[in-house]
């Protein structure tokens, strides 16, 4: 709950001040953020290429155009005074001046004294120097009965005899178009820049929401919250694969931790005593009071009961391991017949000898994959139970096709289980009896819940009109 | 008999080193892995007690040295770890026989005494024999002095296993792993009853008995005391 005030509020509205000057610095560290900023870099770099090129195919190639045209007019004009000399010079400028083109080209032949000969300029530019070369020059023009000052660009030449030629062209048409081209580049580039910026903050926002969501969880975890779960946004995108396996992972872990906490809260329930015990036992034998025999009966108890204890730890260690996960023992196929056989040739003499009649009724070709060893182990665990609580009579054990599942079944003509005790006594430590005269420390039945949960199978218990029947389910495979 | 004992807890390779003198054995002792190998590899043992998890060098990755090296001296692994999974590591690394701590001392003997022999049995015998009592390999079936006696096929392997360590003891635990491949103690005394009943067998109608029950230990199958051969 605390880590919930401490977590930064979420990204809200994308204008709200909080977000973008509260956490501007936090924003700034983030790689979400980063990411951004390179994706926008490289869009604005990319984007300005394709406008600059698109900027310059267009606009200079007007102006090339122009150009191209004024250096063929050059040169024919040269190619005429070459010809024809002087005269024939002004006579094709006053020809070519003659009448509106429309291509805006511009002509004038001065003579010595700077008087116009030919040509549709009226007189030479102000501010354009008397020498040959290239140059720009304003030009007026009549544009729709208004004066207008165009922008022009030409050549000039001196011909011999002090007589000036001035060839131009106006390009108030290109320029305009230059600028139009320009506007219209800039404003896409403006506009394509802005949505840049947009989708990338849009992008990093939403990742890093996403990321906050991984982050504000963990931290609940960690302050003790083991329950708490990543949101999924239901897309099964990358995130949500993260999510979820991040999910497994916590589930994993609180059940390990839950089986640590149980099997914790059990030894220091359960191994107390015993331990208090044999404490006692060492004591009294230390005392003295004993002679050398008793001594030796003191410690020998000790000792057995230090066994006990220890066969006690290993059960719960066992169960721990295989409730956990955290066990690997090998799995093999298994004809679930030829375990029952096996554990039932062991019990059998010790059951005869103790007034018990132990059949096993098999069907053939019941497998399973598993672990020989742990349903051996759990079977004898059955096996142990009926021959302590029973008082003689029959054990049934039965193997048999059940529905698509093997089944394998203990049953006894005891005092069976009440129908109210049936959950509780696979709870460690749990014995019905409350004497706790007959040895045993209630796990065996823990653990044979566990070793049918390891194999994916179910253990029930079930009234045998008397007697208990303990009934373990497991998928079975193909026959 | 040299033994070498490898393993890093002060206490426990005392105890082992003390009860394996009193057991008459000479006993060197390692702290750790390197150590372990550099002994076992140098000195003439007749077998090893390692402990799986040592410093500077695992127990599993000594004993893979030791083969390596085509040193075939029997190693008894002892170890936390009780799972069969870990149980056939050890043995694949080149263990004999695997110990899962805290055992009892009786048991660590009388499995160092089993691995002990297992050199001194020749694999080709084909019939095994005890004072009067006769088991044979090949037609499967027990003569005692010269009768035929019915046994069941589990009682067959239990006897073979006891006559193969004849004068020796053999824990409930080793009869368990060896004759029904079982690595877990049941609650209830199956072994017992089945060794009654062999004994019934067996003994019954002789004066000699041969199978005989140690107490806080095991088995013990052995000749009667004149012709004894320890």
């Amino acid at each position: 709950m605390i880590a919930e005030k401490l977590s930064p509020p979420t990204m809200g509205a994308w204008a709200a001040p909080q977000w973008v000057f509260g956490n501007a610095h936090r924003l700034v560290r983030t790689h979400a953020f980063r990411l951004a900023a390179l994706y926008f870099l490289v869009f604005a770099v990319s984007v300005s290429g394709v406008l600059l090129f698109v900027y310059w195919t267009s606009a200079d190639f007007v102006e090339r155009q122009t150009e191209a045209t004024l250096d063929a007019e050059i040169t024919g004009l040269a190619e005429q005074y070459a010809q024809r000399g002087l005269s024939g010079l002004v006579q094709i400028v006053a020809a070519r001046s003659a009448g509106d083109r429309g291509d805006g080209m511009l002509y004038l032949v001065t003579g010595p004294d700077g008087g116009p000969l030919a040509g549709n300029i009226a007189a030479w530019p102000a501010g354009v120097p008397a020498r040959g070369g290239r140059l720009s020059f304003t030009t007026a023009a009549r544009v729709k009965e208004r004066n207008e000052t165009h922008p022009a660009q030409g050549a000039s030449f001196i011909i011999p005899g002090n007589y000036r030629l001035l060839v131009g062209r106006d390009i108030s048409d290109a320029t305009a178009f230059r600028n139009r081209v320009r506007t219209t580049l800039l404003w896409a580039g403006l506009v394509a820049l802005g949505v840049g910026l947009l989708g990338g903050t849009a992008m990093s926002r939403n990742l890093l929401r996403r990321v906050e969501q991984v982050n504000r969880t963990s931290e609940r975890v960690m302050a003790g919250n083991l329950s708490d779960r990543v949101p999924l946004a239901g897309t099964s995108d990358e995130f949500d694969q993260l999510a979820a396996n991040l999910n497994r992972m916590l589930d994993q872990i609180e059940r390990l931790m839950t089986a640590m906490r149980e099997v914790t809260d059990d030894v220091a329930h359960d191994l107390k005593t015993p331990l208090a015990r044999l404490r006692v036992r060492l004591e009294l034998a230390l005392l003295g009071g004993l002679d050398g025999i008793d001594q030796k009966e003191a410690i020998r108890s000790a000792i057995d009961d230090a066994d006990r204890l220890l066969a006690t730890f290993n059960a719960l260690l066992s169960i721990a391991e295989l409730e956990s996960g955290a066990r690997r023992d090998e799995s093999e196929t298994l004809d679930l017949s030829e375990v029952a056989r096996s554990a039932a040739e062991l019990y059998e003499p010790v059951a005869e000898e103790k007034g018990f009649v132990l059949s096993l009724a098999t069907e053939p070709g019941v497998r399973i994959r598993g672990s020989r060893h742990l349903l051996s182990q759990a079977l004898a665990n059955l096996l142990d139970n009926a021959l302590k609580y029973a008082d003689g009579g029959e054990i049934q054990m039965r193997v048999e096709h059940a529905a698509g599942r093997a089944a394998l079944e203990v049953a006894d003509r005891g005092p069976g289980i009440a129908e109210a005790d049936r959950e509780i006594v696979f709870d460690r430590f749990v014995r019905l009896e409350r004497s706790r005269s007959t040895p045993g420390n209630g796990l065996g039945l823990s653990l044979v819940r566990a070793v049918a949960r390891r194999h994916k199978g179910t253990v029930e218990l079930a009234d045998n009109r008397p007697g208990l029947r303990v009934r373990l389910e497991f998928p079975a495979l193909a026959a | 008999m040299k033994l070498l004992v490898v393993e890093d807890d002060r206490e426990t390779a005392l105890y082992l080193a003390k009860g394996l003198n009193e057991s008459g054995y000479t006993v060197d002792r390692a702290g750790d892995g390197r150590e372990g190998l550099f002994l076992a590899t140098s000195g003439n043992y007749d077998a090893i007690v390692l402990d799986r998890m040592l410093p500077s060098m695992d127990g599993l990755a000594v004993l893979g040295a030791l083969r390596a090296a085509a040193i075939s001296t029997p190693a008894l692994i002892l170890s936390a770890l009780g799972s069969v999974d870990d149980r056939v590591k050890g043995l694949r690394a080149g263990g004999d026989d695997y110990l899962v701590k805290p055992f009892a001392f009786s048991e660590l003997l009388a499995r160092l005494e089993a691995l002990l022999r297992r050199g001194a049995v020749t694999a080709a015998t084909t019939k095994l024999r005890v004072a009067d009592l006769e088991l044979d390999l090949l037609t499967r079936t027990v003569r005692r002095r010269d009768k035929p006696i019915e046994v069941l096929p589990r009682e067959f392997r239990l006897l073979e296993y006891l006559m193969r360590n004849a004068g020796h003891v053999v824990t409930r635990t080793m009869l368990l792993e060896h004759v029904w491949d079982y690595h877990f103690d049941p609650q209830t005394n199956v072994i017992d009853v089945h060794v009654s009943r062999l004994r019934q067998k067996i003994d019954k109608s002789f004066d000699s008995p041969l199978l005989h029950t140690v107490r806080g230990a095991g088995y013990c199958l052995r000749a009667p005391e004149p012709q004894a051969s320890r």
